[in-house]
């Protein structure tokens, strides 16, 4: 009882201090700034709710006080059961509900909604955006809705794990739907914020969209349709050259096996349009290859990479490793002994392949093709190098809202298409996919050996894979020697003024000044994915625990839920953060915050998936174990669940260090001056058509990345010979789990 | 170790269903201080769900749950004064034994070095002390389980909760370390409520067994009560093997019932026994074989297995098919011997259910 009651009061004292002893709105100069303390308590944008609410005669806040104040009845006055879980409930639930109407209903300029003037009158005051004690009280709400369900005995009494429940549902609601929503409502609203669906019709029915000239006559298809095409394209070649590399990685003696598996490492470590940007050194205008034919054959160096088939070439490159790994699992999957079964039918080596291999593999093949199509469609960054005029919906989105005429209900109406197209295809994915692995998983008291390929198909793949790696390397090689050429085409001399443009440094009065012009996005870059790596593992691994702990009501939706968040585009995703953090009630944009926000919630699905594949191999009564010993839940997962759980934790960290560098679709329409990322910087060097300090920058990136994850990996390599007698359980030591690859979607 | 306070257990009209299956249907039952309880029956009737909703780690939908005389029902298992060992043992694999032992202790707000001190007692309490700095992977499967008792005793839990705790031992094993276990309660005199599949075990080490079936008390009491007068068939053939066949009961003498089987007559305690048919549970070495008479119950052999220390025998009678034991291993009686049926005083029961 004694701790129940602590519990609430430390919720009650959140309460309180959010309401008095912090700024009520948002600080424009930055709350971590900690300058509006000199002007705290009483300055009008600094004061707390409620000096707000008494001398700034904004009196809707007494709603707050006056919830804030019954809850703190209801704890003096009423024993702690299940009556008082029932108030302490309703109690939360009201204090959510009104701080979320109110930040509608009420803006800058007074109501927002006319209903509200006609209740209550015309205000004398709005109000700006929430700020940090809006936030805190907030969350004492919610935790006093989970205080009052752990008292009606919800969850087994589980006080952690239902606060848990609630912020993540909140924070996801938040941080994911709430933007989308809000892009939705942005298609068919004005600037000012008034409904007018006159752009959104006039959109959705753009030819430009739609059109099917292509078809029919000379003239170019809608961006639509030839987005759409380009996915189908991309998915179906890389899923074609994923399983030659497949097979020969596991079905031929090929001599480099191991060099060919570390190809899957590098869509990890790529940021998306540096493929694009090798493509051009090689095949552009001024490219080598291009270059080279014409003086040698005086082939007219044509524009030819510009436009879709450029797109494609690069998004073969980048997808085909993602699929190769989804395909190694598949074709490994497949069970040896159906294979040997088939043989001592009279089958010869083709007609088992083709008529029970191939066939098993069917639905991981169907999974890498909507895995390389959502890629495709999502990819921003090949598109915006190469696309030229040739745009796709991602890049056409971004012009959209930079382009010299912003169209917001424009840009929102190709992000809801773009979006039908990938969660289509999620959803085939997830529906109509599951269930039809045939694939044995266990791994398990299967001996036997998968018989070699017929000879035609291994002289086939091999005759795929062995150019294709040549290319690919050739690709990446033009990364790394890029930087140090002067002007490809023109003045083909080594230089390392690219370098030193970027990241010169010099002594000045004995410190150390950052010269180059990298050197500014680099750092906002190490200290925004250094913030959201851990925020991400965290987020991602307690979302595992409850999914694979816990039982709850509507614990499937919530899983699906926050899976389907990662096949939203990047792009969607961006704009829809700029939709719904513009304006209150909660502005981001311009601050840390909205980059780390995003990495956070797109990369966690990828922790998710992680922690539930660890997770589901440590045993649960371990956990149960340690809560009959008098521990709590949170105890239970300091104790036991973490550091049982560690590989994984770090698997997590650095994924989501490394994408947070890596990604731009999303971060492009985010970042400010400043804060500036590194992607999205280097894109705009691309733009001014800096090639040689762009590739300078992408290659130095690379290597950052690299040479952690080489780092990570050989600490885990050491833990692992270390402990091996020490744990059993949770085997599975992976760096970074062929899952989380297979559910990245750029 | 001492100062055990033992604490009693009640359920009151308890039930817990997960989505549309009912697990528990209104279960009521008092554990008094100081007994060991068996809580026994097949897989899936529910015994395992009794358990846990005593550890507080599933909540009943319905009815109240009491531990020393407190309603916990609604608390969480961290907050109860019980303490479990699992199946599994559910050692923590990256903490050594003795700081698996004092896990529970630190939990419980003890100074670390006092922790330390009791868990060391504990595992002299169990026999492994020395042991402390070592991995639970470095001990043998009777020694996690001593582990695993003593990291749930040194608590000082009014009950102990034993889940299944021999089953990932071997046979040899597992009756060393019920004997133990049987040991230290009584010599330590806390409650415990012990769940099993096994009859033989829940036996050995009971003070009353309660059986469960389909999640409902099939029959509750002292181990010889339920061996000896079983309730139903089904509380027959789950304590031990018993041939269930129709009889007639054709008179009440004092104490006694005599029924009719086919053509042999049988004197059976029966105190509720009513004239009319009933249920007969014959033990499988209640039943005599001897050369066939022509008089009484005739059966003929239909197969035999020996099995060094007696022989097994299938016996077709006009009551059904008899599965006998017959420890005169020396008269091995051939398939299609004919037999006449004898039956033993000890070992038959009349069912009323």
């Amino acid at each position: 009882m004694e701790q129940r009651n602590r519990r609430v009061d430390m919720t009650l004292g959140l309460g309180l201090a959010g309401f008095v002893l912090l700024p009520w709105y948002r600080i424009e100069e930055g709350f971590y700034a900690f300058r509006w303390l000199a002007r705290f308590p009483f300055g009008a944008d600094e004061a707390p709710g409620l000096v707000q609410m008494v001398a700034e005669g904004r009196w809707w806040l007494a709603v707050v006080a006056a919830l804030l104040l019954a809850a703190a009845a209801v704890r003096f006055f009423s024993p702690a059961g299940e009556a008082r879980g029932r108030l302490l409930t309703a109690l939360g639930v009201a204090g959510m509900g009104f701080l979320v109407l109110q930040g509608f209903a009420i803006t800058f300029a007074g109501w927002s909604w006319t209903i509200g003037e006609a209740l209550f009158g015309p205000l004398s005051i709005g109000q700006p955006a929430m700020g940090a004690g809006a936030v805190v009280v907030g969350l004492s709400f919610l935790f006093l809705f989970s205080v009052g369900l752990a008292e009606q005995g919800v969850m087994r009494g589980d006080f952690f794990v239902i606060a848990a429940i609630a912020l993540l549902v909140a924070l996801v609601a938040v941080f994911v739907f709430y933007p989308v929503l809000s892009m939705f409502v942005g298609a068919v609203q004005d600037i000012d914020g008034s409904f007018e669906p006159s752009g959104f019709l006039r959109n959705i029915q753009d030819p430009a969209i739609w059109s099917l000239d292509c078809v029919v006559g000379g003239a170019r298809c809608g961006v639509a349709w030839r987005t759409l095409w380009l996915a189908v394209m991309t998915a179906t070649g890389s899923t074609i050259l994923g399983l030659a590399f497949a097979l020969v990685a596991t079905r031929t003696r090929f001599p480099f096996k191991k060099g060919l598996r570390l190809l899957t490492v590098l869509p990890i470590i790529t940021p998306p349009f540096v493929i694009g940007l090798a493509l051009i050194l090689l095949f552009g205008r001024a490219g080598v290859v291009t270059t080279f034919l014409s003086d040698l054959f005086g082939i007219e160096p044509g524009r030819w990479l510009y436009g879709l088939t450029g797109i494609w070439i690069a998004q073969m490159l980048s997808f085909t490793p993602i699929s190769f790994l989804v395909l190694i699992g598949v074709v490994e999957g497949v069970s040896p002994s159906m294979e040997e079964a088939s043989q001592t039918l009279r089958a010869d080596r083709a007609r088992t392949f083709w008529r029970v291999s191939l066939p098993l593999m069917k639905p991981g093949l169907a999974n890498a093709f909507l895995i390389g199509f959502i890629e495709s469609m999502a990819d921003f960054g090949n598109p915006l190098v190469l696309g030229g005029s040739h745009g796709v919906l991602s890049t056409e989105i971004f012009f959209a809202v930079v382009g010299a005429q912003t169209d917001p209900s424009r840009a929102a109406v190709l992000a809801i298409i773009l979006l039908f197209f990938t969660l289509s295809a999620f959803l085939a994915q997830r529906l109509w996919l599951t269930g039809k692995n045939f694939a044995t998983v266990t791994g398990k008291g299967d001996s036997g050996i998968h018989p070699a390929l017929p000879r035609a198909l291994a002289v086939g793949v091999n005759a795929l894979v062995i150019p294709w790696t040549i290319f690919t390397l050739v690709v990446y090689g033009m990364i790394l020697v890029g930087g140090f050429v002067n002007t490809w085409g023109l003045d083909n001399s080594l230089t390392l003024a690219h370098y030193a443009r970027a990241f010169s440094v010099s002594l000045q009065d004995g410190s150390i000044a950052w010269t180059g012009v990298a050197w500014d996005s680099f750092w906002t870059t190490m200290m925004i994915a250094l913030i959201a790596a851990p925020l991400t593992a965290a987020v991602g691994l307690l979302t595992a625990y409850l999914i694979v702990r816990q039982r709850f009501v509507g614990r499937n939706m919530f899983e699906f839920a926050l899976m389907m968040s990662f096949a939203i585009p990047g792009t969607v995703i961006g704009i829809s953060y700029i939709m719904a953090f513009n304006m209150p009630p909660l502005e981001m944009t311009g601050t840390a915050l909205i980059l780390v926000a995003c990495f956070v919630f797109r990369n966690m699905p990828v922790g998710v998936r992680g922690g539930v594949a660890a997770m589901s191999q440590i045993d649960g009564s371990l956990d149960e174990a340690s809560l009959t010993l008098r521990a709590s839940s949170w105890r239970t997962i300091r104790r036991v669940v973490l550091p049982l759980l560690r590989p994984a934790i770090v698997a997590a960290l650095v994924y989501s260090f490394v994408r947070a560098i890596t990604s731009i679709s999303a971060v492009v329409f985010l970042v400010s001056a400043k804060y500036n990322m590194a992607t999205a910087y280097i894109v705009g060097l691309v733009e001014n058509g800096e090639y040689g300090v762009a590739i300078a920058y992408s290659s130095m990136l690379i290597v950052v990345m690299l040479v952690i994850i080489a780092g990570f990996q050989l600490a885990v390599g050491e833990r692992r010979l270390r402990r091996e007698t020490r744990i059993a359980a949770p085997a599975g030591v992976r760096p970074l789990p062929a899952e989380s690859i297979k559910e990245k979607i750029a | 170790m001492s100062g055990l306070k033992s604490g009693s257990v009640v359920f009151e009209h308890v039930r817990k269903t997960f989505g549309s299956f009912t697990a528990i249907h209104d279960l009521s039952l008092t554990i008094e201080p100081g007994t060991l309880v068996t809580l026994l029956g097949p897989s899936g009737c529910g015994k395992t769900t009794t358990l846990r909703m005593l550890a507080g780690l599933e909540h009943p939908t319905a009815g109240r749950i009491f531990i020393g005389g407190k309603d916990v029902t609604m608390l969480p298992a961290n907050e109860r004064d019980v303490s479990m060992v699992f199946q599994s043992y559910a050692l923590f694999p990256h903490m050594t034994v003795l700081e698996n032992v004092a896990y529970g202790l630190e939990s419980s707000g003890l100074k670390k070095a006092e922790a330390r001190e009791k868990a060391e007692e504990g595992l002299s309490l169990v026999g492994l002390a020395g042991f402390g700095s070592r991995l639970p992977a470095e001990l043998s499967g009777g020694q996690q389980q001593r582990v695993a008792v003593a990291r749930a005793l040194v608590l000082e839990p009014q009950v102990l909760l034993l889940d299944e705790p021999l089953s990932n031992l071997d046979a040899r094993l597992r009756r060393r370390v019920r004997t133990e276990i049987r040991d230290l309660q009584q010599r330590l005199g806390f409650t415990a409520v012990y769940v099993t599949h096994d009859q033989e075990e829940a036996l050995a080490v009971s003070d009353r067994i309660v059986v469960m079936h389909e999640g409902r008390i099939a029959q509750e009491g002292p181990p010889r009560a339920l061996y000896e007068t079983p309730a139903s068939s089904f509380i027959a053939d789950f304590m031990g093997e018993a041939n269930v066949v129709p009889c007639e009961v054709v008179g009440i003498e004092g104490n006694e019932a005599v029924v009719r089987l086919g053509s042999l007559e049988h004197r059976v305690p029966g105190r509720a026994a009513q004239p009319g048919p009933a249920k007969l549970a014959i033990r499988p070495n209640a039943i005599r074989l001897a050369p066939a008479d022509g008089a009484g119950l005739q059966g003929l052999v239909r197969h035999a297995a020996y099995l060094g220390d007696h022989v097994e025998y299938e016996v077709e009678t006009e009551v059904g098919t008899l599965y006998v034991v017959d420890p005169d291993v020396d008269r091995s009686l051939a398939a299609t011997t004919p037999v006449a049926i004898g039956l033993h005083n000890r070992g038959v029961a009349i069912i009323t259910a």
